[in-house]
């Protein structure tokens, strides 16, 4: 029989054989999570690298006229928000959960604000004529704006569920007193792979026709 | 804790400095090169989060291999796609 250590399970059932296990399978759990994320979004990455290749003048000529500037802006806020919660976890860990807390908050009004710039973005892009669904005004670029739309939205679907997450677990780490480590860390995993999401989509939709060419 | 908060920053910085330059070189005529260094800059900007961020760096090797094994599929999806596309 396996001797199960004092220090297993840490308030769960005792099927883990020490802490560290605990954590290990936390994570690995977590990433293989992502690994479905990451499929979910693939299936539109491939799309917009096959039209990409297909209608090369229609996919530039669309993402010249997406706002650049508040993508920029927005990718600037995402990478601030990834620091923010990193640094949530450096303080957790070394015990500051006031901090921590604060961080946390942080980066969910990060996403807030990520959220109401993209909502502006979407309200200027209607504006300009780049409407989902009108095959028969934009025959072939319809796709490629679809194909923004369905991504972008996936996506602050996505950063709406991670505001929440890290707003509800601000709160848990400022009231409560136990270990909340693991917590914060696979929070952190979400919160960064949905920036790794967006970091691809800023130059796979925005980048593309900006020399001119 | 100071000089791990410091690490963060700096790994933050380079970020936003690869952030200006991917957005300054699409500006730039590369020929057909844009969209390689956009993506090269956007595996470089990927690869820190994973290393720094999501704290691969520290993490062990059943981690890591769960980590890469996502990279690992998607690119066997999107090379597949291109290799179809490109070669008809």
């Amino acid at each position: 029989m396996v001797e199960v250590r004092a220090d297993a399970g840490q308030g769960s059932a005792g099927q883990f054989h020490d802490a560290a296990q605990r954590r290990r399978a936390d994570q690995v759990g977590m990433w293989l999570f992502l690994g479905t994320e990451a499929m979910l979004f693939s299936g539109l990455f491939a799309a917009l690298l096959v039209y990409r290749i297909m209608y090369p003048a229609e996919a530039k000529d669309v993402s010249r006229h997406l706002q650049l500037w508040i993508a920029a802006a927005n990718t600037a806020i995402l990478l601030t928000g990834s620091f923010t919660v990193a640094a949530a976890g450096v303080l957790l860990r070394h015990g500051v959960r006031a901090w921590t807390a604060l961080c946390l908050v942080v980066t969910g009004l990060l996403g807030v604000l990520f959220l109401a710039l993209k909502a502006m973005e979407y309200v200027i892009d209607i504006r300009d004529g780049i409407v989902p669904g009108h095959a028969a005004a934009m025959g072939s670029k319809a796709l490629f704006v679809n194909l923004y739309y369905a991504a972008t939205g996936l996506h602050a679907i996505h950063l709406t569920i991670g505001v929440v997450w890290l707003m509800g677990l601000a709160v848990v780490v400022a009231r409560r007193r136990r270990p909340l480590h693991a917590h914060v860390h696979i929070a952190g995993l979400y919160w960064h792979f949905v920036d790794v999401i967006w970091i691809f989509l800023y130059p796979t939709l925005y980048l593309m026709g900006r020399n001119g060419t | 804790m100071k000089r791990e908060l410091i690490h963060r920053f700096g790994v933050y910085g380079a970020l936003l400095a690869l952030l200006v330059l991917t957005t300054a070189s699409a500006f730039l005529n590369l020929g057909a090169f844009n969209g390689p260094v956009n993506f090269g800059i956007a595996a470089a900007k990927a690869s820190l989060v994973y290393w720094f961020f999501m704290e691969l760096r520290t993490a062990d090797g059943l981690v890591r291999l769960a980590a890469l094994s996502v990279i690992f599929w998607l690119a066997v999806l999107l090379c597949a796609d291109a290799a179809d596309w490109l070669t008809r």
